[in-house]
């Protein structure tokens, strides 16, 4: 746990490193405040920030909700694969009518996409290579091919004003209409498909062979999902770029799978996510003016997901901690209870009122942590305090006793702890003197129903394997 | 500046001109796409068995930020200081990709696709930002090209001189790797193929693996100048995943992928000099042609003999009624 805080310390430092830096770029080309541009930003009143926007916000909610679907089976790299198996298909679609033609482009990248893609299943099931090499291989085999392509464009006499470079590290700036066309066109396509075929790609993503035998196409929905992929990676690869795209594949679909259980909750959250993470990435980018896109719309899906993973109620990190931290205190003071408990019966219950020093010698602790212990315990309402005239703290000598709830309580931890030890010695035979520790644990989560249960199946003991009382829904109310 | 895409194909000036007139820069740059990708292939062989090709692409993205980072701290290209910020770049990626997946239940595979994209965006933004203040170029880091490397400087030892100061450096890592490979060959051998037994007989797996690691991150730093971070995951895993097509022993399949690791360099320069390309892709594209031919006509595996073994047995099997 240790370790792992201090990593993420680390991770959260390095992420602080480029804000810091882009900070020092913004104090020498700002004249107007931050607060004005991003009025300005957002309300899109330029062209060029009106198409950057609106591209990013489409590309982050195709690849969240596409994405979705890669994360959930497990096959995240495999929009790493595609987006640098694309490359060759791009240098071929430019050297088609050598323009930067956005269609000639779109079908050079996605038939180049869905080959790599297939290459990646059909090595895998004619070799015994695993999965990981088979997608290492076609990634730089293909990037390879791309990039003695690309070379070679630049060479040639129209390689100049190719524009390639954008595709490495992206630019939203760089979409044209042309491309804010394609891109609304995929987001419609996807949205359909998906809807329409929700179940079927639901049930693939999670159990393939369940489809198979309902006799669905597997293969076909695959397939499908592939091409969906592919022209969501072809049309963000100007955005984000080559690298980074599988990043937005990727980032808000695990944020989002942090977040819920359910598939269509992870949809809706990864294409929210995936939204707000190009709103940042296209406002921050430009705010700095001449720094890349791509980068910044990583980095805030990224942010997003670490929120995620720190604050998420259900998986979070800090919520986790918190509950443990509830349960150990809850443990610790049902413990204290069940000290005072055996303090009452060792006095054959005429005790009622108990000294904190006879408390820490039953519980063999210092006088100081037993009166933190007594003072959780007046906090939760289960003891009081009876005078402070000896000097209330660390005398020994200050009075207590247990409030109505505190004895239900106390009763009930003891009845736990002594039903669980009858019941391991009378019904699953263990030797007596091993049934204690076993209780210990327990005592703390077994609940109503369950008790219950091993009541009536013991027949409603009065008395644990050491012979001591089991105090039961009467007794308890002393 | 031509036109067309194909140039007209000549034997002298693609195989013959590199060796007779410029005989001195290509014997150097063909040697040192070998070194390059023979050591890759060498750690590769095992970075393949253990299923860690896709950590490696993600410690080769994830570099950019180290080397950066070095940069600006110390403010100099020299050698030790990339290796320190590489190491430490590769060590991060694999530590918080280990507290991703240890911390939440996102799997392996999307800790490591956000771990490497963060990193890299987090390297490009830096090379952007202090673009002038930096003398290294994101888009050189993502290509490399081996025509460029610096063959001026060259090293001395003992009056005589032995080579330009990148090649030696990485003959010394390659040589080192082979030094490694010897004297742990059983340990690496046994915690590739079976951890428990490794564990059982004393020898500690995770140390290992992290040990391969380490190793990983100095092979990539050193190769990533000549071929870039993206073709460095070629030169890994095509030599190693060819071989073993071929062969089920590990010996066998390291004493083959140095032989494609040759074959790389050499076919990979000349069409590289035909089309003008750059010498990385030629190298990857050889790469990729022969892991084509090793898969459809491997001795045992290939498709043909498994297409061919069908027909047969379905012959056999199947006698006409």
């Amino acid at each position: 746990m240790n370790r792992t805080g201090k990593q993420i310390l680390f991770a959260l430092a390095l992420l602080a490193l480029p804000f810091l830096a882009h900070a020092a770029k913004i104090g020498e080309i700002s004249e107007t405040t931050w607060t004005d541009q991003a009025i300005d930003f957002f309300t899109m009143q330029q062209p060029i920030v009106r198409t950057a926007l609106t591209g990013s916000l489409l590309i982050g909610f195709c690849c969240g909700i596409l994405g979705s679907f890669l994360v959930v089976r497990k096959l995240s790299l495999l929009g790493d694969t595609l987006s640098h198996a694309v490359l060759p298909g791009v240098a071929m679609g430019f050297l088609w009518n050598a323009s930067k033609d956005p269609w000639a482009i779109f079908v050079g990248a996605t038939a180049a996409g869905i080959l790599g893609v297939a290459l990646v299943g059909w090595i895998k099931q004619t070799t015994h290579l695993k999965e990981d090499s088979t997608m290492g291989m076609v990634l730089a085999g293909f990037y390879g091919v791309g990039i003695c392509m690309t070379t070679v464009i630049q060479n040639m006499a129209m390689g100049n004003k190719s524009g390639l470079d954008k595709f490495f590290f992206g630019q939203a700036a760089a979409l044209s209409s042309g491309d804010i066309e394609l891109l609304s066109i995929i987001a419609l396509i996807t949205v359909v498909v998906i809807l329409g075929f929700y179940k079927e790609f639901l049930v693939i993503s999670f159990d393939s062979g369940f489809a198979q035998a309902l006799g669905m196409p597997v293969k076909v929905l695959h397939y499908a999902l592939m091409a969906l992929l592919t022209f969501a990676v072809v049309v963000s690869l100007q955005a984000v770029g080559v690298v980074l795209v599988s990043a937005l594949l990727i980032t808000p679909a695990a944020a989002a799978f942090l977040l819920t259980d359910r598939m269509h909750w992870m949809l809706v959250l990864a294409a929210a996510f995936g939204m707000l993470a190009g709103a940042i990435g296209a406002f921050v980018s430009y705010l700095s003016n001449n720094l890349p896109t791509g980068p910044f719309i990583v980095l805030g899906a990224t942010g997003i997901f670490l929120l995620a993973l720190l604050f998420g109620p259900r998986h979070g990190l800090l919520p986790k901690m918190l509950r443990r931290r509830k349960q150990r205190q809850r443990i610790a003071l049902e413990n204290t209870l069940k000290a005072v408990f055996h303090l009452s019966e060792s006095s054959q219950f005429k005790d009622q009122v108990f000294e904190i020093g006879r408390l820490a010698t039953e519980r063999n602790a210092t006088l100081h942590e037993t009166e933190s212990e007594i003072r959780n315990l007046v906090k939760a309402d289960m003891a009081s305090r009876l005078d402070s005239r000896n000097g209330p703290e660390m005398s020994g000598q200050a009075q207590f006793e247990l409030t109505k709830s505190g004895w239900y309580r106390a009763c009930e931890i003891v009845r736990n702890h002594r039903l669980w030890e009858l019941y391991l010695t009378n019904a699953a035979q263990y030797p007596i003197d091993h049934v204690h520790d076993d209780a210990e644990d327990i005592e703390h989560h077994l609940g109503e129903e369950l008790v219950h249960r091993i009541e009536e199946r013991l027949e409603n003991p009065i008395h644990d394997p050491h012979g001591k009382l089991i105090p039961n829904r009467e007794s308890i109310k002393l | 500046m031509r036109e067309r895409f194909f140039p007209d194909f000549d034997w002298h000036t693609v195989f013959v001109q590199p060796w007779t007139d410029y005989s001195e820069n290509s014997f150097w740059i063909v040697l040192m796409g070998f070194l390059v990708s023979g050591t890759c292939g060498l750690v590769g062989c095992f970075v393949i068995l253990r299923r860690m090709a896709l950590v490696g692409d993600a410690i080769s993205h994830s570099l950019l930020p180290g080397i950066t980072i070095a940069f600006l701290l110390t403010n100099s290209r020299d050698t030790l200081p990339m290796m320190l910020g590489a190491i430490a770049a590769g060590v991060a990626t694999v530590a918080l990709i280990e507290a991703i997946r240890h911390s939440s239940r996102i799997k392996p595979d999307a800790a490591i696709g956000i771990v490497f994209s963060s990193l890299f965006a987090i390297g490009v933004i830096l090379i952007s930002a202090f673009a002038d203040k930096i003398d290294l170029d994101a888009e050189c880091v993502l290509y490399g090209e081996l025509g460029f490397i610096p063959l001026q400087d060259v090293v001395m030892f003992g009056g005589m001189e032995i080579g330009p100061e990148p090649v030696v450096r990485m003959a010394i890592i390659g040589l080192i790797a082979i030094g490694l490979l010897l004297s742990f060959f059983k340990e690496m051998l046994v915690t590739s193929f079976d951890p428990g037994l490794a564990a059982s007989l004393g020898i500690n797996p995770t140390r290992y693996q992290y040990g391969l690691t380490l190793f990983l991150s100095v092979v990539i730093v050193s190769s990533f100048e000549s071929v870039g971070v993206v073709l460095v995951i070629a030169m890994i895993i095509f030599p190693g995943a060819t071989a073993l097509l071929l062969t089920d022993r590990l010996p066998k399949a390291i004493w083959l992928s140095t032989l494609f690791s040759a074959l790389y360099a050499g076919l990979g320069f000349h069409l590289a000099t035909w089309l003008e390309a750059s010498i990385a892709g030629g190298m990857t594209v050889i790469a990729g042609f022969i892991f084509g031919l090793v898969w459809i006509a491997a001795p045992d595996r290939g498709l043909l003999t498994k297409f061919a073994k069908r027909a047969l047995k379905s012959e056999i099997v199947l006698p006409n009624p």
